[in-house]
Formats: C-alpha cells, structure tokens, sequence
C-alpha cells in the first residue's frame, strides 16, 4: 500500500486500484472540533480539485477537494454518528471516502510522506 | 482543504494618517501595515495559542481546543484578552447633556459605579456600534468594540461638543475573567475599599491586584457570572500569569467567546447588528432607556420611536437546529417555499450538543415553537423559533 499527501492536507493510500482518503493530523489540529461531516454519494464522479466533502468544526466549515479524479465507491459511515473520529484517529478509523482511480498519472504529483512533512514544516 | 474561521475578519481599524492622496491610496497603505501587538501577544503565544488576524490585531483564536475552553468556562472561569477593543473615558462641562445627544442612554438614573449598555447609532437609526457606559466621578468610561473603535472615535469626536475631552485609554489593556468560579479565584488577588463580592452585576469598582490599580466590572459577554477588569498595558503580563495561576482559571481563546456568547444570546457587532439593522429588529429595545424613548433627542430617534410604536417586519430570534449540521451566517431560511429570513450568527454549541443560530426572520414567523427550515449548501434543515438564551444566564444579583 502507498500512502500520497496533497498541499490542501488529504491522504490518499493506494491498494488494489481504490483510494481511501481523509484528511491528515495537522490538517485536523488546524481544524479543531469536527461536530459534522458532509460526504459526497457514492457513485459520484469527481475530478480532481473539485469539492467532494465538507467538515463543520466548531469553528467554521472548510472544503475537502477529490486528491484524484474517480468515482466515489464507499463512504466511511462511522462519521455520521461520531464526526470527533476525524479529530482522534484522523489517519486511520477517521477516513472520509474510498475511489476509483480514473488516471494514475494523478498521483504522480502527490507528496509522499516525507515530501508532506516537509511541507507543513514550511507553513 | 482550505481552513479559515468565518467569524475573523480582518479590519484594519487604525488612526487617521495623512500623508495619502486617496482613498484607494489610503487603503493599500493600511494593508501594508504590521499589525500592533497587544500587550499580551506574546503571553499568548508562549502559553501555545493559535494567533488569528482579528479587528486589525493578532488575536489568540483557541489554546487547547473550542469545546474544552468553551465547557471549561462554563464549569470553572476562563481568562479572556480583550484589549482589542476600545476604551474611552469622556468628560469635561455639560457632560450628561452632549452624551445623551449622541447616545439613547437616559445618564440621570445612571450612577456613580454604575455601568449601562448603549448603542450608538446612526442618523437613520442604523447601529454603529454597540457600547458598555460605566459614570465614573467627573467621567464617563465606555468600552467599544475592536474592530469599530477608531470609526466610534471620530463619530463621537465629530459629535460632541469641543470642550468634551475624549481620551482612548490605549495604554490600558482589557481582560475578562468568566465562569461560576471567577469570583472565588478573583477575589483572592483584589484588594479594596470594599469587598469583590459587593460588586453585583453591572456595577464596577477601583480595586487593586497585586499592587496594579484596576478597574473591575461585574459584566461579561459569556451569560455567566464575571468580571471585566480594565488595566494598564504594563501590569497586563503580571495579572494575567497571577489569574492563571488559580487552579480554576485557564485562557481561553476568541473561538470560545463566540460559542459562549452565541449561547447566551448576545449579540455580535458586524453580524447581528449593523448599519443596516434597527436595534428594536435585533430586540434591544434595552438599549434604549425609558425616558429617551419618549423625549427622543438622539440619532435616529425618529426610525425608533416608530419601530417601537409600529413593530418591525422582521425580527432577531434563536433558532435550535435539528441534527448536527450547523447553519453559519449567511444561511437563508425558509417557511415552505417562502424565504423569511437569514442566519447572522450559527455554530455548534458545545452545551447543548446541538446546532444553534439565530437570524432575522419575517416578524409573522417569529413566535417561539414555529418550525422552519434552513438551507445549507441545498439541504433544508429542521430549525424551531426558540427563546434565547440557549444555555440559561447566571449573572450575580446579589445573594
């Protein structure tokens, strides 16, 4: 499995030409309180850069973009009833989506870990 | 993902400069401005606050979290830095006389030690600001918001007399110390000609705090008990680290103050009133005293003295939200297929583990258990007209 990171804080990981994504520890922190999580149908096609979820913090509501163009399979239904799950294990049981993959060529801009900590770093 | 806070706006509120040609120049100038450090800038940061651009300052917008400052607040007392917003101490001959031809305030029943909300408005009734007026001996102490303070400056400046001294009190600094236990933990550090306790809400006195001499109001913007404490710059470092330092008290950030206050009902300057809103609208009919109502006398007596005789075709109420997708402001909202209102204030509260808002909605659909509907991004919400405050108001008056 491979994991990619993007500049707008989602982590991909790549297994058996599906993606799981969901957005990452710093992205998390930045956020504060997750009350609700807006996820995108399954069976939706989104391209790359385009909205695919939205996430209430107690504070504000923030976009999360599609990492890669491809067609919503599954939804993580955990969030629905405890959204703070993004907040405690936002790398793992906090994922927001899984997708199909229309073009690998995508994830070849994408970060990879070290690439992603170095990133944030910088900010 | 982009991440930001709605409610932190950057206003660069600043004093007149000049040296432009025009506006526009004037504006570019303003943005190229670092922002002024308050005095607790730095003890923010080194106590780990994420600093946010708030009303031309760097502001802490959260410590550890919203929801845990916002709960400990409520359980216990949170320290707020408050020094973005404007103190200002008027006086000079014929004071009560040129104040109450700016302000809707009725200054004969208010005395010394005694503190009033206010509103200063526009000449169609429009809110400016709205304001806190304590009678000082031979003074009146106001306390402005941040972001509106360098405007109140010149509207009060233009409007009152010339022989009326107006002094920004700049070199003072602003803290508020909230919560069911900020009274035990205050006390232990204030010394007086009486004791805190006397002090019930609204009223203030002239303390000192480890050798500092202070000013401490019984008043708040949380719905709970409380105290503001005005300082000089200087002490602010000293007394805050000596109120952190209780076992009941923790700083708490601009994240929390919003979700406190939204409980507890109160209105935010810039969303929930504006030019563009009447204060009989946002239901602070309070704001304006008894006496002045009748006899009028100040800017946009008129637009008043009729919205209050007339009502008003919309109206400022709480809405409870069903399920847990909050509606910001901006959010319209909906009776059936008829737009009746829009969200100016929405969140999560952290009390009631449920989305809360309140908006202007069309007066014929305010009544409290009405059932409306909000949109959010396409999805129409549940929402009930609900009586504020949310989360019940525990002020001290008097045991």
């Amino acid at each position: 499995m491979t994991r990619y990171f993007t500049d707008e804080h989602e982590w991909i990981d790549v297994e058996d030409g599906i993606a799981t994504v969901g957005i990452t520890e710093y992205a998390q922190g930045q956020l504060g309180d997750i009350v609700f999580v807006e996820l995108p149908e399954t069976g939706a096609l989104i391209e790359q850069g385009k909205d695919a979820a939205v996430v209430e913090s107690v504070k504000a509501a923030s976009d999360v973009y599609a990492p890669i163009t491809g067609e919503i399979t599954e939804v993580n239904p955990a969030l629905e009833d405890d959204p703070a799950l993004v907040n405690s294990a936002p790398e793992d049981d906090g994922w927001f989506f899984k997708m199909t993959i229309a073009d690998e060529g995508e994830l070849d801009g994408l970060m990879d870990e070290d690439g992603y900590q170095a990133f944030i770093e910088a900010l | 993902m982009s991440t930001g806070p709605s409610d932190c706006r950057i206003l660069p509120g600043r004093p007149q400069v000049t040296d432009h040609d025009t506006p526009e120049d004037f504006d570019e100038h303003l943005e190229d401005l670092p922002l002024d450090p308050l005095p607790l800038d730095a003890w923010h940061r080194a106590r780990g606050a994420r600093m946010v651009p708030f009303a031309g300052y760097d502001m802490p917008i959260q410590y550890e979290g919203i929801v845990a400052e916002h709960n400990w607040t409520r359980e216990n007392a949170g320290l707020f830095d408050v020094s973005h917003m404007g103190q200002l101490l008027l006086s000079g001959p014929g004071l009560d006389a040129a104040v109450e031809a700016v302000l809707p305030i009725d200054l004969s029943t208010l005395k010394l030690g005694q503190q009033r909300y206010s509103l200063l408005l526009d000449e169609d009734g429009g809110v400016l600001d709205d304001l806190m007026v304590s009678r000082w001996p031979d003074a009146l102490y106001l306390v402005v918001n941040g972001a509106t303070k360098w405007d109140d400056i010149g509207t009060l400046r233009e409007a009152l007399p010339d022989d009326i001294t107006l002094n920004h009190l700049d070199e003072h600094a602003l803290l508020a110390l909230q919560g069911p236990k900020a009274a035990d933990a205050l006390a232990r550090h204030t010394a007086g000609e009486y004791p805190l306790s006397a002090l019930t809400f609204m009223r203030f006195g002239r303390f000192t705090i480890a050798g500092h001499d202070v000013t401490i109001a019984r008043a708040g913007y949380t719905g709970e008990d409380g105290f503001e404490i005005s300082l000089p710059a200087a002490a602010a470092e000293d007394i805050a680290t000596l109120l952190c330092a209780e076992p009941e008290v923790q700083p708490i950030g601009l994240g929390a103050r919003d979700s406190l206050r939204l409980e507890a009902g109160l209105p935010l300057y810039g969303h929930d009133m504006s030019p563009e809103t009447s204060p009989i609208e946002a239901g602070l009919i309070f704001g304006i005293n008894k006496r002045r109502r009748s006899e009028g006398g100040f800017p946009g007596a008129d637009r008043i003295i009729r919205d209050i005789a007339e009502g008003t075709t919309r109206k400022w109420v709480g809405l409870k939200i069903e399920g847990r997708l909050p509606a910001r402001e901006g959010a319209e909202v909906f009776s059936g297929t008829d737009r009746v209102g829009t969200v100016t204030s929405g969140g999560f509260s952290p009390t009631l583990g449920a989305p809360i808002a309140m908006a202007y909605i069309a007066s014929s659909h305010t009544a409290p258990g009405t059932a409306l509907e909000v949109d959010v991004r396409g999805k129409r919400l549940s929402a009930t007209v609900s009586p504020t405050p949310f989360v019940p108001h525990r002020y001290f008056r008097g045991s």
